[in-house]
């Protein structure tokens, strides 16, 4: 009878339960903020070769690079939408370094970089960010079809997305998941619930991820929800769910692999918070963050952004140095300015087009609608 | 050909698209082992397997995510809305996803998905079970929507909309289901999708109409006949996008128009017939054109519904004020 009285007690002890939540994710840390490896095993864990941490921090590097130069072009005008990503460069691109051709990516709008990684061409990129319909062509450069959808607007949309995907993957008994990436606001959406809901019921190859980057445009992580940590979502599914530090690359891969492994071998999705900063404003738009957080939070997050300790971390470890650095970045920035100017030359749109690539077989007034605007050129 | 019901026939095509191609889904709420509500799909996860036939949460959104991202697996979902009242609760997945998903994607992409959904009233159904929201999916650009009257249309265009590799949202009158038999051609067979049809030929009036109203307006025909005047009915089939080809040449012949809707008279499918029918073809016209459509209110509650809905006569007297015109 005892036991029962005291679980009972327990099961109506709600300042518990709160507290309880609140303890049962602690954050997966393997490289802290100086550059150190704090879990040796975890590294190994990895399997990380030096090839693969120097494409790590290359694809950081590109990434950081395509912020600064597409935020200098939003401002002369040569750039349209545009969502900077610079802090989250280890929660985007460590974590899609775990991922294969054949896994289908789901990104949301700010992440722009990981379709990128799969062999979408910056050009196309660009023409995406202006609006131009060609660039949400999803092909390499030499044509080979590229596993992504489009960066999604709707930011809970991807979620029930990719669970059909992942469904599918299952059903065709593929070695391939779909991966999914929504924003720390993205989690208050219907979308993101049923999406995992429906990937963890049919037990789907898909990894969730939730970039937890402080605040949805002006609003904080903590209006999103009470819930102390998002991954805690996850629970409610039945995913096994976890928070890593989104600014350490080495975690970030480890728990994007080891997710992938799990849910590829039949066991259903998983759910990763990562714990990262938007360190510029919410979009080239124009707003200012100022307006919603202290320069001094945002100054500390430049401290902890990730680029910092995976080159301290890299050069201690003798394989990367100032000079690599440079010339790399010299590269990117060629390889930039030669996709703008394959984006400039694209041919401007056609209102015909719209039209035709409206419905297979367009019907009575739309036929008519592309006989008008062909006859005026448009 | 043997005569079967409006939902028989649905069932049937249902069965020849799971049977004619492997990577045709069903999925939805209860229309596993239970066939759904009204038994639409009986039957078929016995036959095919719960692989191909299976239950999702019950989640509307969550079911049209489900299917979008089935199709990049190279699947063509047949996905279903257990009553068209849930539409708002799918309507991003519908008319924000998938509907925009060829153009989006600059036609790379293919949408090959068929929304099946009940729809309309006169069985007293609960709240938010009846509603005619054809009006609010045929606005969407990148959709078909698609509206049998009678159980052979609604085997053949179900085929077609099968076969189609755009999102066709198919229509299912809640009324007809079980209240309509007809004769349904044996097999495998499609009904062009676009294409309105002339189901009665006349000479003075022509009334338009689709979906579970064509029935009411075909009877009505035959009250007008009795008073000598010839009606020619029009079944649209699909209401978006519509035939106007087919109004058309029915119009230069009569002169004169009735369009019958079961949904609320604001905006929809009769307003588009209209507008289409004043810019094209108003020099053949000898009489504004009416309109039959329910109260622009909310869908009633069930005891209600009698007095609320579109009948026949409603349809005669529009039909009679029209001839009348001077």
């Amino acid at each position: 009878m005892a036991n029962i009285i005291e679980l009972n007690q327990k099961i109506l002890d709600f300042d518990y339960q709160v507290q309880a939540q609140d303890d049962q994710f602690p954050m997966l840390q393997v490289l802290n903020n100086a550059g150190e490896i704090i879990d040796e095993d975890a590294l190994s864990r990895a399997e990380l070769a030096d090839d693969d941490l120097i494409n790590i921090m290359k694809r950081m590097l590109w990434s950081r690079q395509l912020d600064i130069r597409s935020t200098k072009l939003a401002k002369q005008g040569r750039f349209g939408f545009f969502a900077p990503t610079a802090g989250q460069e280890a929660s985007q691109m460590a974590s899609s370094y775990a991922f294969k051709d054949d896994d289908w990516l789901f990104p949301g709008y700010r992440d722009i970089p990981q379709i990128v990684a799969k062999g979408w061409p910056i050009w196309k990129a660009i023409l995406w960010s202006r609006g131009h319909a060609k660039g949400n062509e999803y092909t390499t450069e030499d044509d080979k079809p590229v596993n992504s959808w489009f960066p999604q607007i709707i930011i809970g949309a991807q979620y029930v997305e990719a669970a059909g995907v992942a469904l599918g993957l299952k059903k065709r008994h593929k070695d391939a998941v779909a991966y999914a990436y929504t924003g720390d606001g993205g989690t208050s959406q219907g979308d993101f619930y049923e999406g995992i809901n429906f990937a963890s019921a049919y037990k789907a190859n898909a990894v969730f991820f939730v970039q937890n980057n402080g605040f949805a445009i002006s609003t904080p992580r903590t209006l999103q929800t009470a819930a102390p940590h998002l991954a805690a979502k996850g629970w409610s599914a039945g995913l096994p769910s976890l928070v890593v530090d989104g600014n350490d690359p080495i975690a970030m891969y480890l728990a994007a692999k080891q997710a992938r492994a799990w849910s590829v071998a039949g066991n259903g999705p998983v759910l990763i918070e990562t714990m990262t900063d938007r360190l510029e404003p919410h979009s080239t738009a124009g707003d200012d963050p100022l307006r919603y957080r202290q320069q001094a939070d945002i100054d500390d997050w430049w401290k902890k952004e990730p680029l910092i300790r995976m080159r301290t971390f890299l050069t201690n470890k003798g394989i990367w140095n100032e000079t690599l650095e440079s010339a790399y970045i010299d590269e990117t920035n060629t390889l930039i300015d030669e996709q703008i100017k394959i984006a400039d030359g694209v041919e401007k749109q056609k209102i015909s087009d719209f039209l035709k690539h409206t419905l297979e077989v367009p019907g009575q007034v739309m036929q008519e609608q592309i006989a008008k605007f062909e006859s005026e050129g448009k | 050909m043997a005569e079967k019901t409006y939902i028989a026939a649905i069932q049937e095509a249902l069965d020849l698209s799971l049977e004619k191609d492997d990577s045709t889904l069903i999925f939805g709420e209860d229309v596993g082992k239970n066939g759904g509500v009204f038994r639409a799909t009986d039957g078929l996860q016995a036959k095919y397997g719960e692989e191909r036939v299976f239950n999702t949460p019950l989640a509307e959104s969550g079911i049209g995510g489900l299917a979008i991202g089935l199709t990049t697996q190279n699947y063509r979902p047949i996905m279903e809305i257990q009553f068209f009242g849930f539409l708002f609760e799918v309507m991003d997945s519908i008319a924000g996803q998938m509907a925009r998903n060829r153009f989006r994607f600059n036609n790379t992409r293919q949408m090959p998905i068929v929304v099946r959904s009940p729809y309309g009233g006169g069985t007293k159904t609960p709240e938010m079970h009846a509603d005619n929201l054809e009006g609010l999916v045929a606005q969407v650009p990148g959709l078909r929507v698609v509206m049998p009257s009678n159980p052979a249309d609604a085997k053949g265009l179900l085929l077609s909309a099968v076969e189609s590799n755009d999102p066709v949202v198919f229509l299912e009158n809640i009324h007809l289901y079980r209240s309509m038999k007809g004769e349904v051609p044996e097999g495998y067979y499609t009904t062009p999708l676009d294409q309105a049809t002339v189901v009665r030929e006349g000479q003075d009036i022509t009334l338009i109409s689709y979906g579970g109203a064509v029935p009411l307006v075909i009877k009505a025909a035959d009250e007008l006949a009795k008073n000598g005047i010839d009606a020619e009915v029009i079944d649209l089939r699909t209401v978006s996008p519509i035939d106007l080809d087919t109004i058309g040449k029915s119009v230069e012949k009569t002169g004169r128009v009735v369009v019958v809707q079961e949904a609320q008279r604001m905006a929809g499918i009769s307003a588009t017939i209209m507008a289409e029918i004043a810019e094209r073809f108003i020099l053949s016209l000898k009489a504004p054109i009416g309109r039959v459509a329910a109260p622009d209110t909310v869908y009633p509650f069930a005891q209600a519904e009698n007095d609320w809905m579109v009948k026949a006569d409603d349809v005669v007297a529009k039909a009679q004020e029209v001839i009348n015109y001077d």
